[in-house]
């Protein structure tokens, strides 16, 4: 049964909701994205919820599955309204001293509580910690108030009003006009300007088009969509919704990592929440339009997000990319017009109906336009998610949201972009974030990845990794980027293997550039960006292990030797006992030593070590 | 219907299972990626039988469905162990660690990755990233994450298994 079929339903569906809810009445919030996931928040939920059965406090709290907070190091997260108390790193045993003390009596528990690493001072509430406070939330704000599996929860906050101004106070040329004045480019990696791309497919001949979420995250080290799709799905939803009606289209498919379950799975949920609420389905708030989504798995491969491929795919094919032009805007899926949006863009479809493309131009820079998320992740103190106005510099992202290097090691490149992207060295970290200056900086903006690597990452084993990513992931179609990542690959791991040469550098740079120039799709055109940037800018740590033998990071396996340093060894037989070789000699309390041609190189031992007294050269 | 394979006249016929995931699509060809992946979930892999039997319900030569099946990565054609670990290779588990814990665990339990143990126990995969980037290396066993892997931790992970083992079978653990 719909339930809400004019734009007055919507309305008095909101007041009823919050009528029932009081702001007075606690709740707690417990993060239940994959991240706090795995450090067993769903768990935590349940005991919470026992525990205040046991403390008799039923119907006087609530507990609320939230969506994605983006502070997944520190999870379990849970905040606590109307205070908006912050603990982070909560366990099951926490639970009954949490409603004990700090649910009833408001009283705080310090060990629970965030300790800013800068000042050592401990944080009170969500948003006075420091990863939070330097953010600008459009997109992520409002996970962690709603429950991704109420659709009531995402009505609550404001959600489907855009839809309703959409649908019955604008015609679908002034919605396209709206997108295209806010200045909102693809969050996907390219940024093409989405309001021009909605209006080639709403010009397209044909009575059938189809409307795309790229919901394929195949860059390692990203996960924003992820978080978006289980955290808010609904807000993708109602992007597609607007920018369909806009188009043209009465079908759209989101295609989904099936590596995301838990994304799939709220995603099923809000699509048959909207289905039963009427925001999909026939003549969706009385406006004739109808339009419903289809949700399709993708299969692990890499070059689905490619939008040819992803099309090939939903189809039911392999996923191989096909010539451009024709683009999907004039012959897309199943030869008809269609619109291809990655998750972030459609997600900020109904921020810029609802406070106008005038706001959300101001936020950005002159070329990009608006918020973007990054996973700021690897040798960094604060992980997680990220979102700031375009604009904002490397070193704002990474020290003063990140708090800077984890440890003791010292910040070398930042890599950007994914296995398209390419690694951005110190001497940029000024560099203003936004899509022309990466390029120009020789990498991408990529869906946003941003994986910090200190003085332990061997610039040369980044560029061998993504080339053994791309050589793996590369669906074989063009020659020059099937047989090129191979031999690019082939070349940069014999230097790692120490058994680089005179002129390799230069025969590498040469196939970069053959690969780029000749492949068909993107990800042979952008293969050579990993290596390309780290040889533009690391060259001499090439050289280092090319000329010298020698590995600066000391990573690469054959260029470095273990040794235990005798005055510093206390001899606890620690790594004598997990060294799998047993290439290590010793007595307790007399140093050991590590036998050479035993060795295999793993660094168990450096990693047992209590007192670092194991040596890597 | 005409048989496509001649190797596919004498195969099993299709069991309930398999049937109502062919059914669940309409038998429509368009949706096979959806029924490889359904099969996958029911079975844990995707056995020849079950290929055979799509070929012929959707009159789809086998050798289309067998490119798709080894096209995509997610696809299993053997069958995997009692239990599934899965450890993440993304960029950002890379820079922590990462591939020292698939050694790690390649070496305890002698299996290599994309092979099962020869008891039949352990299948270790790796995968580009599973999204959980922040609380790296990152490491799966049966479908639970478990985030900030040592090369110390994963012995106790492992032997998580050997006590659901030993309580199923009885013995003290």
């Amino acid at each position: 049964m719909k339930l809400v079929k004019t734009a007055d339903d919507l309305d008095k569906l909101r007041k009823a909701v919050l009528a029932k809810r009081s702001p007075e009445k606690p709740v707690v919030s417990v993060c239940c994205g994959t991240g706090c996931r795995a450090s067993n928040s769903a768990e935590l939920k349940e005991t919470l919820e026992k525990e205040i059965v046991k403390q008799n406090l039923k119907d006087k709290i609530e507990v609320k599955a939230s969506g994605c907070h983006g502070f997944c190091e520190h999870g379990p997260i849970v905040v606590m309204s109307p205070k908006e108390i912050f603990y982070e790193r909560v366990k099951l045993s926490d639970a009954e001293e949490i409603v004990r003390e700090t649910v009833v009596k408001s009283n705080l528990i310090g060990r629970l509580q965030y300790i800013d690493p800068a000042g050592g001072e401990r944080i009170k509430t969500e948003n006075e910690v420091p990863f939070y406070k330097k953010q600008k939330r459009k997109i992520l704000e409002k996970n962690r108030l709603i429950d991704p599996t109420n659709i009531l929860d995402y009505v609550a906050v404001g959600g489907y009003e855009a839809l309703k101004r959409a649908l019955t106070g604008m015609k679908a040329d002034e919605i396209i006009a709206e997108i295209k004045k806010s200045g909102l480019r693809g969050r996907g990696g390219a940024g093409f300007p989405t309001g021009f791309k909605w209006e080639f497919c709403k010009r397209a001949k044909g009575d059938i088009k189809y409307v795309i979420c790229n919901a394929d995250e195949g860059d390692p080290g990203a996960y924003m969509d992820r978080s978006v799709l289980e955290g808010n799905p609904h807000s993708v939803i109602e992007g597609m919704i607007i920018g369909a009606f806009a188009i043209g289209s009465n079908k759209g498919y989101v295609y989904v990592r099936n590596e995301y379950p838990l994304a799939v799975k709220n995603l099923t949920v809000a699509l048959a929440q909207a289905r039963e609420y009427g925001f999909l389905g026939k003549n969706i708030l009385g406006s004739g339009f109808d339009f419903d989504i289809e949700i399709e798995r993708g299969a692990g491969a890499f070059v689905c997000g490619e939008e040819t491929a992803l099309i090939a795919s939903i189809e039911g094919k392999k996923g191989e990319p096909r010539q451009r032009p024709p683009f999907p805007a004039t012959k897309g899926l199943w030869g008809k017009p269609t619109n291809i949006n990655n998750v972030e863009t459609w997600a900020n479809v109904p921020l810029i109906i609802n406070k106008g493309a005038d706001w959300y131009s101001r936020i950005g820079t002159e070329t990009s336009k608006g918020t973007k998320i990054f996973s700021l992740v690897g040798k960094v103190v604060n992980t997680g998610l990220v979102e700031v106005p375009m604009g904002a510099t490397l070193r704002e992202i990474i020290y003063d949201i990140g708090g800077g290097i984890k440890g003791d090691g010292e910040f070398k490149a930042v890599q950007t972009g994914g296995p398209s992207g390419g690694c951005i060295p110190k001497e940029l970290l000024d560099l203003p974030i936004d899509y022309e200056s990466l390029a120009k900086a020789g990498s991408i903006m990529g869906s946003g990845g941003m994986i910090v690597m200190d003085d332990s990452t061997c610039m040369v084993d980044v560029a061998k990794y993504f080339l053994n990513f791309l050589r793996d992931e590369s669906c074989g179609k063009c020659l020059s980027c099937r047989e090129g990542t191979q031999r690019m690959w082939e070349i940069v791991n014999n230097i790692c293997e120490g058994k680089g040469k005179k002129g390799d550098l230069e025969l590498l740079e040469e196939l970069a550039v053959v690969v780029k120039d000749s492949s068909m799709c993107g990800l042979g055109q952008t293969a050579s960006n990993p290596v390309l940037s780290t040889l533009r800018y690391f060259r001499h740590e090439y050289e280092a292990h090319i000329k010298e033998k020698k590995c600066p990071a000391r990573v690469c396996k054959a260029l470095i030797t273990y040794s235990i340093d005798t005055d510093k060894c206390v001899g606890c037989l620690l790594c004598l006992k997990n060294c799998p070789q047993k290439a290590i000699l010793g007595e307790l309390k007399k140093p050991h030593k590590i036998e050479i041609e035993k060795c295999i190189r793993c660094g168990v031992c450096n990693e047992v070590c209590n007192v670092k007294a194991v040596l890597v050269s | 219907m005409k048989k496509l394979l001649p190797s596919a006249n004498n195969h099993k016929p299709p069991n309930s299972k398999f049937k109502t995931i062919v059914d669940r699509y309409s038998a429509k060809r368009e949706k096979l990626i959806s029924m490889l992946h359904d099969i996958q979930e029911e079975f844990r892999y995707l056995p020849e039988e079950s290929l055979r039997s799509l070929s012929n319900e959707l009159s789809v030569p086998l050798i289309k469905i067998y490119g798709i099946a080894t096209f995509y990565k997610s696809f299993r054609l053997k069958r995997p162990g009692r239990h599934m670990l899965t450890v993440c290779l993304g960029t950002a588990c890379h820079v922590r660690g990462g591939p020292r814990i698939a050694d790690e665990i390649s070496r305890v339990l002698d299996v290599k990755p994309g092979e099962t143990t020869k008891d039949g126990e352990y299948s270790l995969e790796t995968v580009n990233c599973l999204g959980c980037c922040a609380i790296g290396p990152v490491l799966v066993m049966d479908g639970k994450i478990f985030g900030q892997i040592t090369t110390k931790s994963v012995k106790n992970i492992l032997k998580q298994t050997d006590k659901d083992r030993n309580k199923k079978e009885g013995v003290a653990g």
